[in-house]
């Protein structure tokens, strides 16, 4: 299919991690109290036996197109490319998927494997309250009981989310512990599941987590990747020459990357979130300043204080602001494959400003990140060459919180 | 032989049960600590379970998650919990102290200099809430080399193989969690616990602890008839929570329960003797 073709760098088969023990080189594993040991290793093998299945495969696809709407568009923005002078810019149209964002190609999967496993109960954690859609969501439509864990102060900062998942049937549960951030809520739905476990499912929304979750949420969230590569290949002939995807968690990042990682002449850069700069302690950059350690039974790149204790972090758009990364991250940045760089609050608000006013497209605050990354690397290459960009969601969730930072009342 | 072991073989001489009551470390503030751990031994406590502070304690409940906050609003480390441990020997060399707490605190400090300082302020054992048996490896390794018991986790969801493992593995003492849920939680039912603690011990002759659903005097009893040992964490936290403002009243509190327990606990022992005496 691709006119150049497909290498295999020498520094790693990457289809070979995980490992059984679900280890990306040091990172991933189980790190989960014992209660949890044999309903992950039930999750895992019910995946395992699914993914192979012709009828679970067939189904997720039947879903994936008339359902979430796939394929999104691969999408040129010429009048974006030219303004910045340098490489052709290509969107990644993930913010035309029902409910919005990315979020939906693993809510629907995972939906499928909990149908499969007879769960009559959904829950799930969310942060800016789009995994928690994208699981109501599901939930509404298979007439499962969902529970949505969602930190108070995100409850605060995300109201209309909160309205959706309520108005789709879900509970929407306020978490008062910690920080009352997406960090709590994930611990909150640790929580309900180890005393729940017999009839619930965890719909977790990002590549963190236990074994199977980050082998798992990629797998659903590959579809991005492979038709990308498929619609510039109709488009241009070619491979592209980079890809951009911010990273919180990292589900929509390794959604695009993983199909591109074995073609080393791809560059691929994952943006996270520098806040209010990473000289300052409000950010949510683990991977630029973080060190390794254990949270949320992975072992991954953490934002920690000097005594091992989780740190809060900072950023303008809810999704990015989470203290951890998805450990195949944590490996692809320690094995050189891909460069993980950061976006402040303001380059964001930025980017997000010129995509709407250019190409009429309101970007989610997350994928502002990546889009403001994309127009610094861009500038600095030729118009000959060719850069995807995640678009994860779209921005009318965020219209608020951009009004309130402009001192603009509603 | 390690103090645990000690531990347990003198109470079986006595035909008694262990109670294990638990504390997190700074817990309402580092200064009480040392004090709090006196007073559960004086009000009966057979050995310590010290809780580290973490700030995402995913297998707690509200209670224990309470704590954790109280004691990190005053900065408590693993280093501030090992300090705490070794002023506790200053007058105590005889009861045992497990280190109970999560991973990330431990991979900061380094195991090896985790297990160093473990063994200098004279704790004896290590429970690690997330570090189950797969993932346990090097550090079980170098906890062995300092002769520190490994106390594992087995749940209600443990499969027979996987029991066999970890009693493999295992050492000072076997916690059984007893019900699916976090710690705190009120839905026990003793006959499971009963069923499973018999299944751990066709594995393993080491004392069999239970925990996680021990709310009251009545509860520690029916977990005493059936296992080694009682551990109870969340009823004595709660005393701490409601008597936040006046240690004393706080101190009182907490032994008056532990008193009750111990109570509990030795009842069918008194009961024997009775019997034996009237007989």
């Amino acid at each position: 299919m691709a006119s150049k073709a497909p290498e295999r760098t020498d520094t790693a088969d990457f289809a070979q991690v995980p490992d059984r023990e679900g280890m990306f080189g040091e990172y991933g594993g189980r790190y989960v109290a014992e209660t949890l040991i044999e309903p992950l290793a039930q999750l895992e093998a019910a995946y395992f036996k699914f993914r192979e299945d012709p009828g679970f495969v067939a189904e997720f696809e039947a879903d994936l197109s008339h359902y979430v709407g796939r394929p999104s568009p691969l999408y040129h923005a010429q009048r974006l490319s030219e303004k910045h002078g340098g490489a052709q810019i290509y969107l990644k149209r993930e913010d035309l998927n029902h409910t919005g964002a990315h979020k939906i190609n693993n809510t629907v999967g995972q939906a499928l494997l909990a149908k499969r496993m007879n769960k009559s109960r959904i829950i799930a954690e969310t942060g800016a309250g789009q995994h928690g859609v994208a699981t109501a969501t599901v939930a509404a439509r298979l007439g499962l009981e969902c529970v949505v864990y969602m930190g108070e102060e995100d409850i605060r900062r995300q109201a209309p989310n909160v309205y959706r998942m309520r108005l789709l049937g879900a509970e929407v549960v306020p978490v008062r512990s910690g920080s009352k951030t997406l960090k709590d809520a994930l611990n909150e739905a640790l929580r309900d599941w180890v005393t729940h476990v017999d009839t619930t499912f965890y719909i977790i929304g990002t590549v963190a987590g236990p074994h199977p979750y980050p082998v798992l949420v990629r797998d659903f969230q590959t579809v991005i990747g492979r038709e990308a590569k498929s619609q510039l290949e109709a488009m241009t002939g070619s491979l592209p020459d980079a890809l951009v995807a911010c990273v919180g968690g990292g589900s929509n990042a390794i959604g695009l990357f993983y199909p591109f990682l074995e073609h080393e002449q791809v560059q691929m850069y994952g943006v996270e979130a520098a806040g209010l700069g990473l000289d300052t302690q409000k950010h949510s950059a683990p991977l630029n300043t973080g060190k390794p350690g254990v949270l949320h039974g992975n072992r991954t790149y953490l934002m920690e204080d000097e005594n091992g204790q989780i740190i809060e972090t900072h950023s303008i758009s809810a999704g990015l602001d989470y203290p951890g990364v998805g450990p195949e991250h944590a490996w692809l940045k320690d094995i050189g494959r891909v460069q993980y760089e950061s976006v402040t609050d303001e380059q964001a608000l930025a980017a997000f400003h010129e995509l709407t006013r250019v190409e009429g497209i309101i970007p989610a605050l997350e994928s502002s990140h990546a889009l403001a990354y994309a127009l610094q690397l861009a500038a600095g290459m030729s118009p000959q060459q060719t850069i995807v960009v995640n678009l994860s969601g779209r921005g009318d969730k965020d219209i608020n919180t951009v009004a309130d930072i402009e001192g603009i009342e509603l | 032989m390690s103090r645990i072991r000690e531990c347990f073989d003198a109470l079986a001489r006595q035909g008694r049960k262990a109670l294990v009551p638990y504390i997190t470390a700074g817990d309402p503030h580092p200064e009480h600590t040392v004090a709090l751990m006196h007073t559960l031994v004086e009000a009966g406590a057979d050995m310590i379970e010290l809780g580290v502070p973490f700030s995402d304690p995913m297998a707690d409940g509200p209670v224990i998650q309470a704590a954790c906050e109280r004691a990190l609003a005053h900065h408590t480390s693993l280093r501030d919990t090992l300090d705490m441990v070794r002023h506790f020997r200053e007058r105590d060399s005889r009861t045992p102290v497990i280190l109970m707490g999560y991973q990330n605190p431990v991979e900061v400090l380094g195991t090896s200099e985790f297990a160093r300082l473990a063994v200098q302020s004279q704790a004896d054992g290590v429970l690690t809430v997330d570090l189950p048996l797969e993932q346990a490896g090097p550090a079980l390794a170098t906890y062995r080399e300092h002769d520190l018991d490994t106390v594992f986790l087995i749940a209600p969801t443990t499969s027979d193989a996987r029991i066999k493992k970890i009693c493999e593995a295992a050492s000072g003492l076997i916690y059984y969690v007893s019900l699916k849920g976090v710690t705190g939680a009120g839905h026990m039912d003793i006959s499971e616990v009963k069923n499973k603690v018999r299944e751990i011990r066709q594995h393993s002759t080491l004392p069999v602890g239970v925990g996680f659903g021990v709310q009251d005097a009545e509860s520690a009893r029916a977990v005493a008839s059936v296992a080694d040992a009682v551990i109870v964490g969340s009823a004595l936290i709660r005393q701490i929570e409601t008597y936040l403002s006046d240690p004393d009243t706080m101190k009182k509190k907490v032994a008056a329960l532990v008193k009750d327990l111990r109570g509990a606990l030795d009842h069918d022992l008194a009961e024997a003797g009775r019997s034996a005496t009237s007989a």
